[in-house]
């Protein structure tokens, strides 16, 4: 008991923290809630879909800003649909950048463009570990024979 | 004195001598003799004549008027009698004749002494006055005799006159009657012949024409007509007229006091030709008008009638009929002619009131057909549909037997093997689950036959306890995946052994307490089991129970609470109506309403589908526009699409196409970042019904489905 308790205790506040550094926000949360009896790897599910994705459309934006003339509206189109992932599962900072990059894709910028695109696969790269860490951790509790605590 | 002269006489003194005319001798008419000479040795035979002299001379002017008097006197005597004679014998009859004889008589003498008068003017003999005194003496008696009897005749005579008098006024009298009675025949007849027309007639504006017509011919009017009562009651409408073919709607207040005054009495009643309801044709100058009469016509209704009592004044509705002789006629209403219009206006109140309830009683006979035919129609409808029913029922109990009994029969082979515990227990869960569920189809069928009123009741001795404890069983399994607490508590005075339908009693339970542990996400599911008390039986919440104790049988009182959601009040009615749902969006469509949902995006569409899934939807996840458009259905409620796909807006434009009824189209609702003005119009040209801003939360997608089902609509934000 003491093992499970200490662990719910830690996933609690590795949660929080991500919450207070801005890694997730309240749609993550949501997104928690959704898993239950009847869907039990719904968060793992999602989360991965997610970062396949992510790592797709990285892909295609930098080889659309690799041609001699850049195409801005389908990097935009590929921005907006990270932006969107990102959103739903309540990724925050990627949301965020993806809208700094729209509106260097609306500039027109190579540069602002080619920065964020950097900076996107940094987030996502340390999203992704972040989320590994709260899955292990949510495994072991759930080894352990408990419940994966919510966050409320 | 006749005077015979001898020779020897000598007349020595002068002697008037007369020459007697009727007897022709010397009259000496006077004679002095002188008496001296004492010896008269002669005897005188003085023969002289008889006759007399009259008093005074024949030539005085006085006798001749008395002469030609009594001559004609004479005469008129002599030929009264005659006349009367000649004036009997040509009567018929007369009861006097002896009078008449007597009479004659008395006339006869009368006059025969009147002309025997004649003979005495001048001398006569004494045979003349002999005559006349005889007749004067007759006469003389036969004037007394007639003078007598006059005084017993002439009182006879004047009461003949006075009959004759009284008989002529007598007739006269008679026919003043007989001219009343004849009048009063003609009337009668007319009356008749009036009510005869009018009567053989049901249609209302025929009767009240004819009547007009009829009553013009009769009493030779100028003009007729009829004031009806308009439909507020406020005014007199004139409806009909003699004369005037069309009369124009020519309206009066009913409140006038000549009207009042026609209404209030039954009679007719004469008014003045210049009130507004007399005044029909235009008044030429030198038209006297004729007389005027107006009586009241009652229009009785149906509810008017008692039994025994002709209809009382309460409120009630009169035409007004207005007769008018002809002007310049001065001719005068007349008591029989207005006793004649009254009983003609009730004759046509009669008719009418016939006509009104004979249109009555049509209109509810064709009502009533009307009834029965739709009636009818509905009854046949009613046991298609029952009968329709019913084989589906029938059909789709067979479909769904033969799997069931397939699993049975299978389950209980498999009983039979080799198996180990573990497997054992599986398969009797198995056994028992089917069993249950063949009861359960069985029991659709039988849901009907409730309400047909056929159900039978499988009637045995069971154990009550055991009932519980089975359900217990049945629904552990499921409870602590769930992590529910079920708690059973039996009383101590409830009987351990009942009689009556194991097998339902049992479903009914289970049923409840099924329900109790799927919609509690946590906590506990209580079920208690008491004996009921009849102080307890009744219930507010179920009016219509009314328990009645007995010494046979007990009332079993089951509760299960549990901590659910819990039931919306507006709702607990409808729990044991077959079929029917609740409105709260999410939770309660676990049943599989067929909420299909297509979504195209993958992380979104993932998190999407998860929500819905945790709300209790069937989804039906598709990447494209082409996927949603072949998977999609009638069965899809919902549809929501991520607005940024390649083909977004595309999508909805081709589900419009693919489902033209509005009914029969899936809801489309959109998923956007962004949800400025632009986006908003451009969603509702392509016929988007709802948007909504993502992030969507668990809360959020709730609402959002609750808010379209029942408005069809949302647009947020």
């Amino acid at each position: 008991m003491d093992v499970l308790s200490h662990l719910r205790r830690q996933a609690i506040e590795y949660t929080a923290s991500l919450h207070r550094e801005g890694f997730v926000d309240d749609q993550f949360t949501q997104l928690q809630k959704l898993q239950d009896d009847s869907s039990p790897g719904f968060v793992f599910e999602v989360v991965t879909l997610f970062f396949e994705d992510c790592e797709k459309l990285i892909n295609n934006m930098r080889r659309a800003l690799q041609v001699q003339t850049v195409d801005y509206k389908q990097v935009d189109s590929h921005v907006h649909q990270l932006k969107g992932s990102s959103s739903s599962i309540g990724a925050a900072r990627i949301k965020n950048t993806c809208v700094t990059f729209r509106d260097c894709c609306e500039a027109q910028s190579f540069e602002g463009c080619a920065r964020c695109l950097d900076r996107v696969t940094e987030e996502c790269r340390l999203l992704n570990n972040k989320l590994q860490i709260l899955q292990s951790l949510e495994q072991q509790i759930v080894a352990a024979g408990g419940s994966v605590p919510v966050l409320q | 004195m006749q005077l015979h002269v001898g020779p020897q006489l000598a007349l020595q003194h002068p002697a008037h001598l007369i020459l007697c005319p009727t007897t022709s001798s010397i009259e000496l008419a006077s004679v002095s003799i002188n008496s001296t000479a004492s010896t008269y040795p002669f005897t005188w035979h003085v023969q002289s004549c008889n006759c007399i002299e009259p008093q005074w001379p024949a030539e005085e002017l006085l006798m001749k008027y008395q002469y030609i008097s009594d001559f004609f006197i004479a005469l008129a005597y002599f030929s009264i009698p005659l006349e009367l004679i000649y004036f009997v014998k040509k009567s018929a009859v007369f009861p006097y004749r002896w009078v008449l004889v007597q009479f004659g008589a008395f006339i006869v003498l009368c006059g025969a002494t009147h002309l025997i008068n004649l003979w005495t003017f001048s001398m006569h003999s004494r045979t003349v006055a002999i005559v006349m005194t005889v007749a004067k003496v007759l006469t003389a008696v036969v004037s007394c005799a007639t003078a007598l009897m006059l005084v017993h005749i002439i009182p006879d005579l004047l009461s003949v006159k006075t009959r004759e008098l009284f008989l002529k006024n007598k007739a006269a009298e008679l026919d003043r009657e007989m001219g009343l009675i004849r009048t009063q025949e003609e009337t009668g007849r007319h009356v008749r012949m009036l009510t005869h027309e009018i009567r053989s007639t049901l249609d209302r504006h025929t009767i009240l024409r004819t009547t007009l017509v009829e009553l013009g011919r009769t009493l030779a009017l100028e003009e007729c007509a009829l004031w009806m009562p308009t439909r507020t009651g406020l005014e007199l409408q004139l409806s009909y007229t003699l004369r005037q073919q069309n009369p124009v709607g020519y309206t009066v207040p009913i409140q006038l006091p000549v009207i009042n005054q026609v209404f209030s009495t039954n009679r007719a009643v004469k008014i003045s030709p210049n009130c507004p309801v007399a005044r029909l044709r235009p008044l030429a100058g030198k038209y006297m008008p004729g007389e005027v009469v107006a009586i009241r016509v009652p229009l009785l209704h149906l509810s008017n009638f008692q039994i025994n009592d002709w209809p009382e004044l309460s409120t009630r509705r009169y035409a007004l009929m207005v007769l008018m002789l002809p002007s310049d006629s001065a001719r005068q209403w007349h008591f029989h002619e207005l006793e004649l219009v009254e009983v003609v206006a009730d004759q046509v109140a009669v008719a009418l009131s016939h006509a009104a309830i004979l249109e009555e009683s049509m209109r509810a006979r064709d009502l009533l057909m009307e009834q029965n035919v739709a009636l009818d129609l509905a009854r046949r409808e009613a046991e298609t549909a029952i009968r329709a029913r019913n084989d589906f029922l029938a059909v789709m109990n067979h479909e769904m037997r033969t799997p069931m009994h397939a699993v049975i029969a299978l389950s209980s082979l498999l009983q039979e093997t080799e198996l180990t515990p573990e497997q054992r227990l599986m398969v009797e869960t198995i056994l028992k689950s089917s069993n249950l569920l063949a009861t359960l189809i069985n029991d659709v069928l039988d849901l009907s036959r409730l309400e047909d009123g056929s159900l039978q009741l499988d009637v045995g001795t069971f154990n009550l306890h055991a009932v519980f404890r089975e359900v217990l069983n049945l629904i552990k399994p499921i409870a602590s995946v769930k992590k529910l607490l079920v708690v059973l508590n039996l009383a101590p005075d409830l009987p351990e052994f009942a009689v009556g339908d194991e097998k339902r009693l049992m479903q009914i339970i289970l049923n409840v307490v099924g329900n109790a542990v799927k919609f509690s996400k946590e906590g506990s599911v209580s079920i208690t089991a008491i004996l009921a008390k009849s102080d307890a039986l009744r219930d507010s919440r179920t009016p219509d129970f009314f328990p009645i104790p007995s010494e046979n049988h007990f009332y079993l009182r089951v509760q299960v609470k549990d901590s659910g959601v819990g039931i919306n009040p507006q709702d607990i009615p409808k729990l044991f109506i077959k079929f029917a749902q609740t409105q709260t969006a999410g939770a309660r469509n676990s049943n599989g309403s067929g909420l299909g949902l297509a979504i195209c995006k993958r992380v979104s569409r993932m998190v999407t589908k998860g929500l819905l899934l945790h709300l209790g939807c069937d989804v039906t996840t598709v990447g494209s526009t082409h996927e949603c458009l072949r998977v999609i259905s009638q069965d899809h409620r919902v549809v929501f699409m991520d607005l940024y796909m390649p083909d977004g807006f595309e999508a909805a434009v081709r589900l419009h196409e693919k489902f033209t009824k509005h009914h029969e189209r899936p809801l489309i609702v959109a998923l956007t970042a962004n949800t400025d003005k632009v986006m908003k119009d451009n969603c509702m040209r392509v016929g988007v019904d709802g948007v909504v801003l993502k992030p969507v939360s668990v809360d959020k997608m709730r609402s959002v489905l609750s808010d379209l089902l029942e408005h069809r609509v949302l647009f947020e934000g």
